[in-house]
């Protein structure tokens, strides 16, 4: 876009910058000032900030052997033992990054493949409609998780595989939001202004047709990224994730279930920070989706662009 | 108008003035939240018993907050902070929301738009009419009969198969006549009709508004109608109240009011209204109307305004009594001292018209099975404006999609420039997509909302033509002005633009890779009409610098007169009449063309 675009003067291009240049910007800057953004965001936020900087201030090393199995939080091990006797906190520090990162690459995944196939089967029609989403109704025919197991059991429990399965198993999904949103962007005259210009088919979907995606693509993201890290954490806890003795909440859960009246810790810390980070990511998503169909707009503000047709 | 009993005085034709008075409107004003700014404010005037007031403004003059407001109704985010509705002596404003609710329908009723969005498509229209009565029992003695009689008076047929229908399965006028018979049911004393007409044809609006007139004078029902249509009202209306930026800016008889105008405003709206009887140039009205909250401490028309002094600029115009009409101006002497005066277009046609730039021979289409185009033939010539009008649903165009390209379904010969067109746009060469650009109709969805001003009206140098990147930014700019807007558009973004704006960059982009032929579908008909005058004329200049061949597609007969040199009338597909402007508006041969004509409203 940038080759395309006659280059504006710097003063002129900041006044406008934060209206329309970056829409998904200024959508994510009203949803963060909504106090449900604000929750959810720092929630997330809270659970992220322990995943990243954990391994760094973990008071020991996750794989060392430190007392007896399951013993209760004391001075030194201030959230007990696990089964086989590890810090639980330097674990608990240690486990959430592998599970960030692989949730996140599988999300990214998902939503450019599943955008990819709604646009093109949107655009396109005919055949190719079909097609794209006959193949993604079969798709869709598999419980999410199921489909991951598939795959994994196998190919066998390597990590990038599980990012492929689950983010592949997010495509179908996406691509049925975004088709049907593509549909209504295609009906615009703008779209055909350049097709009359002869652009090429894909060009009029990646520069045209895409930005005007942006907000139904936000709200997507968000909403696999909530589900990609409960399925991760399940794939975790199944046996199916990283294998022992990585630490990873989710395989965390499923060690220690059995000491769980004697350190339930082990267990409640490691389902608590998924959890919190499944809510805020949902609840800051469900925020972005109501910015963006104007829910939650100030009354005064929707009577000036709404009603009196202002605001067009 | 600070007090309501004002506009009896102001002249009431002498017809009515024996009429009691209906509804009495006092203060009216409606701000927007607790305290924010107001929307509308100072808004007085009585209408008696029979008798319809018009009122009429631009899109954002807040006409319809006014008329939703009679109603004690306002839109979220909106408050009736002052002033008061009499209806029959009773303040509306004042009574409870049971008492509002009772009153609503059997006492003030609402005749909306869009009559297909307001009837409800899964009810018979019997259902529907006597659910009406039914919500408001005691309103007339004898229900069943009462939806025949009303259905007879809105002149629909009384047959049950009528009743029996859904609003589906009626065309667009027979469900306004639904939604009329739906007002007039249980005998109000007020009905507000919201632009009825807007989107039917004007065979059908000439029929609905005979309706409405003799439907209230024969039940001595007040109408408020509410109208951007100035030539509709016109014929409709004793009272004209003329509103801009919340304010009623002149109110008085509809004669004095259209026939000799005394504010700026009236003056300017009149001088766009293109009329088609006469080729005229049209005088738009350059600028916007300022929003709710920016309205300066001043008369807000002053930025516009061609009459304006300092003074002005400083001070709100109270309104003075000036022959038989109220008017908020304090420059009505000077006003008054000049003369409108309206200048006949120039339109001699400057090409030969020997051999047509476009030639369509026998065109033929179809939209799924059902034929739209048979045996269409047209010519246009170099330099040439020729207009194609027709109704809604005429294939006016359709016909314009076969040409550009994008309605591929299609038989006979198109020739451009003595070559034959292929049917679709990807089998054209890109110099024949250069050469024939096209407008559309409505620039709200032309124009890419992620991209700003500049790489839109650029995009057609880099796809058409391939020129390099600092080529395209200078052309670009340089197309802007040649459509009056500045440089500082090229960053903005289209949701920046008023409608006007939006089209003129739509002409930029179409006029940036000089072309040789020009297709504008419609393009003003999103518009205002002081907006359109101004569009019209950029058009008609630039097709004469630029020596473009133009083919203009409207339902706008009286349009035609100020552009086209020759027209073509298009009914159901077929060419029913075709020749020079002149001869087809004023002596048309065609019995379909003179009925077209008859029908249009006039100032």
């Amino acid at each position: 876009m940038a080759v395309a675009a006659p280059r504006v003067p710097p003063a002129q291009a900041r006044e406008t910058q934060a209206v329309a240049r970056h829409p998904w910007l200024s959508v994510l800057r009203t949803a963060v000032r909504t106090p449900r953004g604000a929750v959810g965001l720092g929630l997330a936020l809270l659970v992220v900030l322990v995943a990243i900087i954990g391994p760094f201030v973990a008071p020991h090393s996750p794989d060392a052997l430190m007392t007896l199995t399951f013993a209760k939080p004391s001075g030194n091990l201030p959230l007990g033992s696990d089964f086989l006797g590890r810090d639980v906190l330097s674990r608990v520090l240690n486990g959430g990054w592998a599970l960030l990162v692989m949730a996140a690459a599988a999300t990214a995944l998902g939503i450019v493949v599943g955008a990819a196939a709604g646009i093109s089967a949107a655009y396109r029609r005919g055949r190719a409609d079909g097609f794209i989403m006959r193949t993604v109704d079969v798709i869709l025919a598999f419980p999410q998780l199921v489909f991951a197991l598939l795959l994994v059991s196998v190919l066998g429990p390597r990590l990038w595989l599980i990012v492929i399965a689950v983010g592949l198993s997010h495509a179908p999904a996406v691509a049925r939001v975004i088709r049907s949103a593509t549909l209504d962007v295609t009906e615009r005259d703008f779209v055909k202004v350049v097709e009359l210009q002869g652009m090429r088919p894909a060009k009029v979907m990646a520069k045209e047709i895409l930005p005007n995606l942006i907000s139904p693509l936000m709200v997507e993201a968000g909403l696999r990224l909530t589900y990609s890290i409960v399925i991760m954490a399940g794939l975790s806890f199944l046996g199916f994730g990283q294998q022992p003795p990585a630490a990873n909440w989710g395989l965390m859960i499923n060690e220690n279930r059995i000491g769980l009246q004697l350190n339930p810790w082990a267990v409640i810390v490691p389902a608590a920070l998924i959890a919190l980070l499944t809510i805020g990511t949902n609840t800051f998503t469900d925020a972005v989706a109501r910015v963006t169909l104007g829910v939650d707009r100030r009354p005064e503000e929707a009577a000036l662009t709404d009603d009196l047709g202002l605001g067009r | 108008m600070t007090t309501g009993s004002a506009p009896a005085d102001a002249g009431i034709p002498p017809t009515s003035a024996a009429a009691p008075v209906r509804l009495e409107v006092a203060d009216l004003e409606i701000r927007i939240g607790r305290s924010g700014p107001d929307v509308v404010s100072d808004i007085s005037f009585a209408v008696p018993a029979g008798n319809v007031l018009g009122l009429v403004g631009e899109s954002g003059s807040g006409k319809t907050t006014v008329a939703l407001a009679l109603l004690g109704h306002t839109r979220r985010g909106l408050r009736i902070s002052s002033g008061e509705v009499r209806l029959d002596g009773v303040d509306l404003l004042g009574l409870g929301n049971a008492e509002l609710r009772a009153a609503r329908g059997a006492r003030v009723a609402y005749v909306p738009q869009d009559p297909a969005a307001a009837l409800n498509p899964t009810l018979r229209v019997g259902t529907q009419l006597k659910e009406a009565l039914r919500v408001h029992p005691g309103a007339v003695d004898d229900p069943a009969g009462r939806v025949l009689e009303v259905m007879a008076e809105a002149r629909l047929d009384t047959t049950p198969e009528m009743l029996r229908r859904y609003p589906h399965q009626l065309s667009g006028g027979q469900q306004q006549r639904v939604g009329l018979a739906m007002a007039f049911c249980c005998r109000p004393s007020l009905i507000v009709l919201d632009e009825p007409t807007t989107g039917l044809d004007v065979t059908t609006q000439r029929h609905i508004l005979d309706t409405v007139r003799s439907l209230c004078r024969s039940y001595g029902v007040a109408a408020v109608y509410v109208s951007h249509d100035l030539a509709v009202v016109g014929g409709l209306v004793a009272e004209v109240a003329v509103m801009y930026a919340g304010r009623i800016v002149e109110i008085g008889p509809t004669a004095k009011v259209f026939g000799e105008p005394v504010h700026p405003y009236t003056r300017g709206l009149l001088a766009a209204v293109p009329s088609p009887g006469r080729a005229e140039t049209l005088a738009g009205i350059e600028g916007q109307p300022p929003r709710p909250g920016r309205r300066g401490r001043g008369c807000s028309f002053a930025p516009r305004c061609p009459y304006v002094i300092s003074e002005c600029r400083s001070e709100a115009p109270e309104p003075v009594l000036i022959d038989a009409r109220q008017v908020r101006c304090i420059r009505t002497a000077d006003v008054r001292a000049t003369t409108a005066a309206r200048t006949a277009a120039v339109r001699e046609p400057t090409g030969d018209g020997s051999s047509p730039a476009l030639s369509v021979r026998g065109i033929s289409a179809l939209y799924g099975r059902t034929p739209v185009l048979s045996g269409v033939e047209l010519d246009v010539p170099p330099e040439w404006c020729v207009a194609v009008v027709g109704e809604s649903g005429s294939g006016k165009t359709t016909l314009a999609r076969c040409i550009i390209g994008l309605h591929p379904n299609w038989t006979g010969e198109i020739t451009f420039q003595g070559a034959r067109l292929a049917p679709r746009v990807r089998d054209r060469p890109k110099d024949t997509l250069r050469r024939i650009q096209y407008i559309f109709q409505n620039p709200y969805t032309s124009l890419n909302p992620r991209k700003t001003i500049g790489q839109i009206v650029a995009q057609p140098l880099d796809e058409l033509v391939g020129l390099p990147f600092r080529e395209r930014s200078e052309r670009a700019a340089r197309a802007l002005e040649d459509v009056s807007l500045g440089g500082d558009f090229l960053s903005r973004y289209p949701d920046q633009l008023s409608g006007g704006e939006r089209q003129r960059v739509a002409i930029a982009r179409a006029l940036v890779v000089e072309p040789d032929l020009l297709i504008c579908d419609e393009v003003t008909s999103a518009l205002d009409v002081s907006v359109q005058a101004v569009i019209v004329e950029e058009l008609r200049r630039l097709q004469r610098e630029r020596h473009l061949a133009m083919l203009f597609i409207t339902h706008n007969l009286a349009l035609v007169r100020s552009i086209a040199q020759h027209a073509v009338v298009l009914r159901d597909g077929v060419v029913v009449e075709s020749g020079p402007v002149a001869q087809v508006l004023e002596h048309p041969t065609d019995a379909y063309t003179a009925r077209l004509m008859a029908d249009v409203p006039r100032l």
